[in-house]
């Protein structure tokens, strides 16, 4: 059984259609990338699997689980998302205990503290973080924390939106360890969407390329070592953003 | 005789702990060239950008020699200062959404910016407008002109900021992080295309990023800075070669396009 499952899905924002037709399986433990262009849908497919963007027809499962057009607690603990900016997704009034308690509070699971210490050594902060608001911490240093509220309800599913283009890439390089080292001490599958493709590169399996809402290849990441695609539109992607 | 010298330039801001020097003897000597200023943040790269345009307010205080041009910067008031800004040193900001004005269109404002330096006859300013669009290659000039910031993508926004900044026809550009809200795609399009208005106007540039590969291809010179200070100096096409452990650990960081690396290198960071 694979862990997200998308067949021919389309996804609307107030009737108008983003998103075209989207097909791909995702298997357990696999780490899988949507690369694109802005404004080709890749986000708006995270956003749908969590639930964010209800307007969708065609056919999502999620660990054997039928997709939803809401969040709902199912999903979320089954499912969590890791978003682009720290800056823009912790709330700027409650503390790093506040918001890594708060998951834990509504779904009525004890040992809180408990929870709370391992989730923060999990993700590499000091235990001196957990009463910070922040304001206090530094860009990776949020990124982490945002990181460890994905992880407090213990999920099998990790959606990333871009989760280090915010960074410098110093952060981003140890932003990208701990998402490696999380996937194999926790097993966790990741979808990630980005528009960098050497860190696809260095995070994932299999790769699919969306252009104007339609996924036009998928291919393992290892074509990125050759250039190997098929499809014009993820060549000409592959060629700029190579580097030399 | 070059464009822009700054000699020991140092600038600190006050802190319950006593004054910080975020950028501390800063000195280089840029002539009609592509300077790439890199670092992490927090490494006084911004500030050394907005130091050269006195930019920095109080309680902020910079000390150190800038000369543009022949003339003294500190020794001029802000009346002159105000002449100079835009007119002959221009600044391209990060993000447009921030940087431009949301309730003005598009046109206005590029106009704006062409009034407060020079008097030219209505339709000589529209002309001048249009023709900048169309440097800055937007398709419809004519169009764009009467849109509204949140109506034009990022990329559009960010020409629209390029085109406001070189309409007077500076001589030299400060760019800072002019990309990083920028999709990739788009990226290389924004760089080239201020890489292509820098030659042909023969102005003079500095690029502040974080990112090293990216300076390094489109800059001749690299200084690397960290905490305030330049740690070294090298021509763009010698990167590979930079002595300072530092630049070794950014280059180090960036992921590769075929990346077979288990683990990124990071850098050593006191706490």
């Amino acid at each position: 059984m694979s862990a997200i499952s998308l067949r021919g899905v389309d996804i609307a924002y107030a009737g108008q259609r983003v998103v075209h037709g989207v097909s791909f399986e995702v298997g357990k433990g696999e780490s899988f990338a949507l690369v694109g262009e802005s404004g080709s849908g890749k986000s708006t497919v995270l956003r749908a699997i969590a639930g964010l963007a209800p307007e969708w027809i065609g056919e999502i499962t999620l660990l054997g689980q039928p997709g939803s057009h809401r969040p709902n607690r199912t999903l979320a603990r089954h499912c969590q998302m890791v978003f682009q900016d720290p800056y823009g997704s912790l709330h700027p009034r409650k503390t790093v205990d506040a918001v890594l308690t708060e998951p834990l509070a509504i779904h009525g699971i004890g040992n809180r503290d408990a929870r709370v210490e391992r989730v923060l050594a999990d993700v590499g902060l000091d235990r001196r973080f957990r009463f910070r608001y922040p304001h206090q911490l530094s860009g990776g240093q949020r990124q982490r924390v945002a990181i460890a509220r994905a992880l407090m309800l213990e999920p099998e599913v990790l959606l990333l939106d871009e989760p280090t283009s915010a960074l410098d890439v110093s952060v981003q390089a140890e932003i990208l360890n701990l998402l490696k080292r999380l996937r194999a001490e926790h097993g966790l599958t990741y979808l990630m969407v980005t528009h960098n493709l050497p860190v696809v590169s260095f995070l994932c399996e299999r790769i699919g390329v969306m252009n104007k809402g339609r996924i036009v290849e998928i291919a393992p990441a290892t074509a990125l070592h050759d250039g190997a695609f098929s499809d014009p539109y993820s060549q000409a992607l592959y060629a700029a953003s190579g580097r030399e | 005789m070059s464009l822009l010298s700054v000699d020991n330039l140092q600038v600190s801001f006050p802190t319950p702990r006593g004054r910080v020097k975020v950028v501390d003897g800063v000195s280089f000597d840029l002539g009609r060239e592509r300077l790439g200023i890199v670092g992490e943040s927090g490494s006084g790269k911004s500030i050394t950008g907005r130091a050269i345009l006195r930019l920095i307010r109080p309680p902020g205080r910079v000390s150190g020699r800038l000369v543009f041009d022949g003339r003294d910067l500190a020794g001029l008031s802000e009346r002159d200062m105000r002449k100079l800004r835009g007119a002959r040193i221009s600044m391209i900001m990060q993000d447009p959404r921030y940087s431009l004005n949301p309730v003005m269109t598009v046109g206005t404002q590029i106009e704006e910016a062409l009034r407060v330096h020079e008097r030219l006859p209505r339709h000589a300013m529209r002309a001048r407008v249009r023709a900048m669009l169309e440097a800055v290659r937007i398709d419809d000039p004519d169009r764009v002109a009467r849109l509204y910031p949140h109506e034009v993508s990022g990329g559009m926004g960010q020409r629209v900021m390029i085109a406001m900044m070189l309409i007077p026809r500076p001589s030299l550009l400060i760019a800072d992080e002019p990309t990083s809200a920028l999709d990739v795609s788009v990226q290389g399009d924004v760089l080239r295309l201020i890489d292509d208005l820098v030659r042909d106007h023969g102005m003079g540039l500095i690029l502040i990023s974080h990112d090293l590969p990216l300076v390094a291809r489109y800059c001749d010179r690299i200084v690397v800075m960290n905490a305030g200070r330049i740690l070294e100096t090298c021509p763009a096409g010698a990167l590979n070669t930079a002595r300072h452990p530092y630049t070794q650990g950014l280059l180090a960081a960036v992921p590769q396009m075929p990346e077979t690396r288990a683990e990124l290198p990071v850098m050593e960071r006191a706490t």
